[in-house]
Parts: structure tokens; sequence; C-alpha cells
């Protein structure tokens, strides 16, 4: 059994503080092959940058479990120099432009500290202050002689935190996967042969999970990543009917999102075995969204699928929070589940 | 001229919302009692560092006037853990979706926060999905239970900018609250440069209280005080992303000396000289009626106070990136000082108007 404690939460702190835009993944990238190279069995990092370690079980009738998690964030990408230490950007991955006025920013590979502004509202009138300010109205100022490069990326300069029960940090999405399949890794159960997939690009449609799928060739995966919770008060005391997870209530277990409908053999499986162990687990709200799932599970002939999340508020803004009880039960459940999985899990349907 | 940046960094660091203004008030306290005679605190709380003058009996004295308040937000409902808040002061609200916190509950703890947009499912549907929320639909999280967050927080509990200093190339600080912690700065220059000149006038440091919601502070330390000269110093707008317009002003090149109605213009005249001679570049900034600002309270102070606004360009005004150059911060510290030194006990009475 894995176990969890303060070794984890730094191992996440350190995960979440670099900055790896989706298609530039190489600071996380550093820390997985650091992480991962003493326990597994064979690495490589293939063209896309995706890390992809084998660790073989013992014994006959083993199943291949591809484990997944992407490597990659949302962020910026500096396009054009204004001149004076201001520059123009671009989204990278699904950024809500309204959470980026007045945020602080590292930019390139120096890290090079910024702001994000805009016109200030004394110079507005009045029905400008409530209007959204679109991304090419935005400016990343590096100070009057801050330098940075066209195609350096960038994102939110948050520093992780822990506060009571939570974490609140930029990228738990999906660190907090990455430190999860880090942790399996390293305790990974002989009865299976694990093919963990650091991935890149899923931010930008799943790329590194397709290719990671085609090199494997597993008989099934789990993609471990965070969803958001829209769990919070709806307006007018009106009860919240459009949660998506709640915190607190444990790892989610996909059923249906956007793009994949998860395999209900292990749908099922991973809730008997959260039920066995007294694991909590809940079911993510069928709706739209998505994981690497997409990619894996359409993959060859098709592999057997299903997601497992940590839920976090405020997805793909500056500040994230999650509850570490609910990472501490994902990896627990994971762990469960993969000394629990013999050939006939998916033998039929 | 001794580095200012250590001590302006420090009083961003600390809170100071209008009317709650004594986090900030200490550490000024603290920098100020070493280079003024005594330090008082007024009956709202502005703080008044006195520097007496070298001048015979009853001396004349000039207020400098830097308010110390700064523009946040307090809880106005505790809902399923979430707070709930109103703005104190003009908050941008188009800064705050994931903006970072602290709550000052009143369980005497500080709880760091971050601010959330709720997702448009959770909102009325008249409001346009995507579009900016105002500060009513917006919430708290501090990543406490709920059952922590209700013994702790109460309404009326002030929320603050959280987010740390940040140095920039060219010797740029942006962070939240220099509107107007920038000025303190600059004063404190002006005491520091005052240590090794002689001047006639007392000298009235004032930190201000409240300027952000009602110019409180300056209308009653003017009061108190009736300097025979009042100088306020503050923000104006610099050249910048959104902000090139005739009000905007090139950053780090110098600072503004400020003309309209709020401003005696014999005294101005006298700043724009002073600053020629010592070779301090500024610019001519220029306001139609009220400058928003504390020389607007301070004019009408009992029978009138002949008054002079000093600033310096800022980036970002009511963010909490707002940006400053050090250098123009040490401008206006620097004039400020020569000014005071250049006073002769009969200033007032050659003041001229036409």
């Amino acid at each position: 059994m894995p176990t969890f404690g303060n070794a984890q939460l730094k191992l996440l702190e350190k995960l979440c503080n670099v900055i790896a835009v989706s298609g530039d993944e190489g600071e996380v990238r550093k820390i997985v092959l650091e992480e991962i190279k003493p326990y597994a069995d064979e690495v490589k990092v293939d063209a896309l940058g995706n890390v992809l370690a084998t660790k073989s079980g013992r014994g006959a009738k083993r199943t291949r479990v591809m484990l997944d998690a992407h490597m990659d964030e949302v962020g910026f990408m500096i396009v054009a120099d204004d001149g004076e230490g201001v520059y123009r950007f671009e989204t990278v991955g699904g950024i809500d432009a309204r959470h980026l006025l007045g945020k602080q920013v590292y930019v390139g590979k120096e890290r090079t500290p910024g702001v994000i502004g805009g016109k200030p509202i004394h110079l507005m009138d009045s029905g400008e202050r409530l209007r959204k300010v679109p991304v090419d109205g935005l400016r990343i100022d590096l100070g009057l002689t801050g330098k940075a490069k066209v195609g350096d990326r960038g994102s939110f300069a948050t520093k992780f935190r822990r506060v009571g029960p939570s974490i609140l940090s930029k990228s738990i999405d999906d660190r907090i996967g990455v430190a999860t399949l880090i942790e399996l890794l390293k305790h990974a159960p002989t009865n299976v042969d694990v093919c963990a997939a650091f991935t890149v690009q899923e931010e930008i449609g799943l790329r590194g999970a397709k290719v990671a799928a085609q090199y494997f060739n597993p008989d099934m995966a789990i993609a471990i990543d965070s969803t958001p919770a829209n769990d919070l008060p709806s307006h007018e005391g009106n009860e919240n009917i459009a949660y998506n997870t709640k915190l607190g209530l444990g790892p989610a277990i996909y059923i249906a999102d956007g793009s994949t409908l998860h395999d209900p053999r292990l749908v099922r499986f991973l809730s008997e075995v959260g039920d066995a162990e007294n694991i909590p687990y809940q079911f993510r709200q069928p709706g739209g969204g998505g994981t690497d799932s997409g990619a894996i599970q359409k993959a060859l002939a098709g592999i057997p699928t299903v997601s497992v999340s940590v839920p976090h508020r405020y997805t793909h803004s500056p500040v994230s929070i999650s509850r570490v009880d609910d990472w501490k039960d994902t990896l627990n459940l994971l762990h469960a589940s993969l000394k629990r999985i013999t050939p006939a899990l998916i033998a039929a349907r | 001229m001794t580095d200012i940046l250590p001590f302006l960094k420090s009083i961003i660091s600390v809170s100071g919302v209008s009317g709650h203004e004594t986090p900030v008030a200490k550490l000024i306290a603290e920098k100020w009692r070493p280079l003024v005679d005594e330090v008082t605190t007024s009956r709202v709380g502005s703080l008044h560092g006195l520097k007496k003058g070298t001048g015979n009996g009853k001396r004349p004295s000039i207020m400098i006037a830097t308010h110390m308040d700064a523009i946040g937000m307090m809880v106005s409902k505790v809902e399923d853990g979430f707070l709930h808040i109103t703005n104190v002061g003009g908050i941008d609200v188009r800064v705050l979706p994931g903006a970072q916190v602290t709550v000052h509950a009143n369980s005497g703890e500080e709880l760091p926060g971050v601010i959330a947009m709720p997702s448009a499912k959770l909102l009325p549907e008249s409001l346009t999905a995507g579009e900016v929320l105002d500060i009513n639909y917006l919430l708290v999280d501090t990543g406490l239970t709920s059952r922590e967050v209700e013994k702790k927080v109460r309404v009326g509990d002030l929320v603050s900018f959280a987010n740390e200093p940040m140095e920039l190339a060219g010797e740029i600080i942006s962070g939240h609250t220099l509107d107007n912690r920038a000025s303190v700065a600059a004063l404190t220059v002006c005491l520091e440069e005052l240590q090794g000149k002689s001047h006639v006038w007392d000298v009235w440091a004032v930190a201000t209280v409240q300027e952000e919601t009602s110019y409180l502070g300056a209308y009653t330390s003017a009061y108190d005080l009736r300097p025979q000269i009042a100088i306020a110093v503050d923000g104006t707008f610099a050249k910048g992303p959104g902000a090139n317009g005739w009000q905007a002003h090139n950053m780090g090149k110098g600072i503004g000396l400020c003309m309209g109605p709020n401003m005696h213009p014999f005294v101005h005249k006298k700043l724009t000289e002073l600053s020629d001679k010592l070779e301090i570049p500024w610019f001519l900034d220029v306001t139609t009626a009220a400058s928003g600002t504390d020389a607007y309270p301070m004019q009408v102070t009992v029978e009138g106070i002949p008054t002079a606004l000093v600033e310096y360009p800022l980036r970002y005004m009511h963010t909490p990136v707002e940006m400053v150059s050090v250098k123009d911060i040490q401008r206006a510290g620097r004039l400020l000082a020569e000014f005071i030194a250049s006073l002769e006990a009969d200033f007032v009475e050659k003041i001229i108007w036409e």
C-alpha cells in the first residue's frame, strides 16, 4: 500500500509550482523522470515528449494496464512584442479570459516575472466596467526593460499552499494525477504490468494519450485526472443541481463525459473495490468535459477505459482548490483496484 | 539616497483597507519615528509625524498628505462555507475572479482565500453567460469546511488582496495598494533627505485614512494641524496597455506636477521652477475639476489652504498588479524635501495671484 503524507504533498507542491504549458512540458518531464527511474523497468521519452514507463509484474496471465496522467497545463504563449516590456499573448487550452486581468505570471524558461494588465477602470465609461476584456485587449507586462521571446510560454505565478483540509494551487489539473501515477508506479502490484503514460498536450486535444496508447497496446486503461466540482451555492438560495462533483466525497469515477462512455465493467469494478475496502468515492455527474480516456478508448482496436479524477474547484484559473483526503482516497482506490485486476475483468462484457 | 524598495515592499505586504488602516500604520510609524520629532495618531487614525523646523517662535507648517488606506472588500453574507462580498472603495470587479485574498476573520485569524466565479449554471438566467460578474455574484473560498468558516467568519469581516509584491525589470515594483503606499514611500524618502538639511518650517508628514471612501483623514488632519501649505502625493495614470490618452504619462521618466482648480497656481509654479533647477524630470498633469486626491479636501479646510499635488505615474490603477517606477518615487521624495528646505519664513506672505 502506498503511504500518504508529507513526502507526497511535497512532490505535488514541486509539480504544481513548475510551469509546463501544452507543447512545452519539459519542467514536469524532468521531475517525472527523476522520480520514476529507480522504479521502472523501462522508461522512454517518445516523439511528442510523453514519458512512457513500464513496470512488469510476475507470473503468467498478467493484465497490461495503462495508467495515464497528463503533464501539461493551460497557460499562455507570447505572440508579439509591443516594446518596453509589453507583450501580446494568446491562451493555450481552455482559459476563461475573465480570470486573466490583474494576475501575476511567469514567462519563459527563466521564469521572468510579469503581470497581466489592461485599461484602468477610471478611464472607462460605466458600460465598459462590466464588459469582459477579450485576450487581445490584455497584455503581459514584464516591466520597462523586461524581455521575452515570441513563442515563450507562461502561466500564473501562484504558489502552492496547504490550508486546513485543502490544497490551493495552480494546475492541480493534472499534477495531482501525475503525482498519483508516480506513487502507483513506485508501489506497482505484481499481478499486472503497469504501463505508465505521463502524457503531453491533453489540454489541446488529448494528443499525447493517443500515441501513448498506440505504443503500449494495453488490455485496459485508467486515466487519472482532476475534474471541476462546480459545487458552489446556487444563486438566491436555490439548490445546486448543476454540480459535477463535490469536494470531500472522494475520487470521482466517470460514467459518461463529453467524449467517452466509460467501460461499464471498469466503472462497476472500481465502485465495488471502493465498497469492499471502505474507500469513499463518488460518480462524476454525466455530462460534458473529458479526459485522456477519450483518445485512449478509441486507439487501436479499442481499449476498455475508465477515468478517475480528484475533484477541484475553479478549473483552469490562477488558483484551484482540492481536498487532501480526496487525493489520498483516489490513490488508495486506484492501488486497491490494481491489486484486484485479473484477466477475467475484461474477458467478456 | 537610501534604498526605499524594502520599506515599500513591506507596506504593500500588509493590509489596511479603508477604515482599518492599523496594520500598515504600525509599520509606517516605526519607520518614521527615528526620522521625526514625534509621531501621533489623529482622532480618526491618521498618522501625524512632526519634524520641527529651525524658525523662531511660532513657525509656519507644511502638511504632506499621503493616504495609507487601500481599496478592499467586506463579507456581506456567509453561505455554506462560502463568503459573499461587497466592495470598500472603487474595486474593479473585472480583476476579482481568481484573485488571492486574505480574510481578516472575526476570530482574529487571517485566512487565505481565493475569489470564486460561479459558473453560469449557478447564476440567474437573466445574466449573459461569459460576461463579467458584478461583485454580488462572486464568492470567497477559504478552502476550509463550512463548519470552520461559520465558526470563524462573520458579516463585516474585511477581505484584502493578498498577492505578494513582484519586482519587475527596469526598477519597476508591482503589487496591490501601490496606490497610495508608493506615496508613503515618497514621503519617507523626503523625511530621510531632510535629515541632512535645515528647514525653517515645521513639517507634518501625514499618512491619511479613508481617502478611497470619503477623504476622512485629509479633511480632519488638515483641520487639526492647520498647515499654511498642503501638498498631496498620489498616483496618476501611466501610459501603457489600454491607457494612451492625454491623461496618461510615461512611467519611470519623471514625476507629475498637477495643475487645476484644486491646486494653488503659485505653489504649483514654485514646484515646477524648483524641479527645473534641480533637473528633476517632471511633466505637467492637469485636472479640470476634482483631482480625486487628498488635495481636494485639504484645499477647503478651515478658511482654505494653498494646496498642491505631486504625482507619480502608475499602471493598472486599482488592480492587484499596480506598477510604479522606484525612480519616480525617489524623485518625488527628493523634490518634496528640497521644496520644504527652500521655504522661507515669509513664503506665505509672498504668495501672489496675478
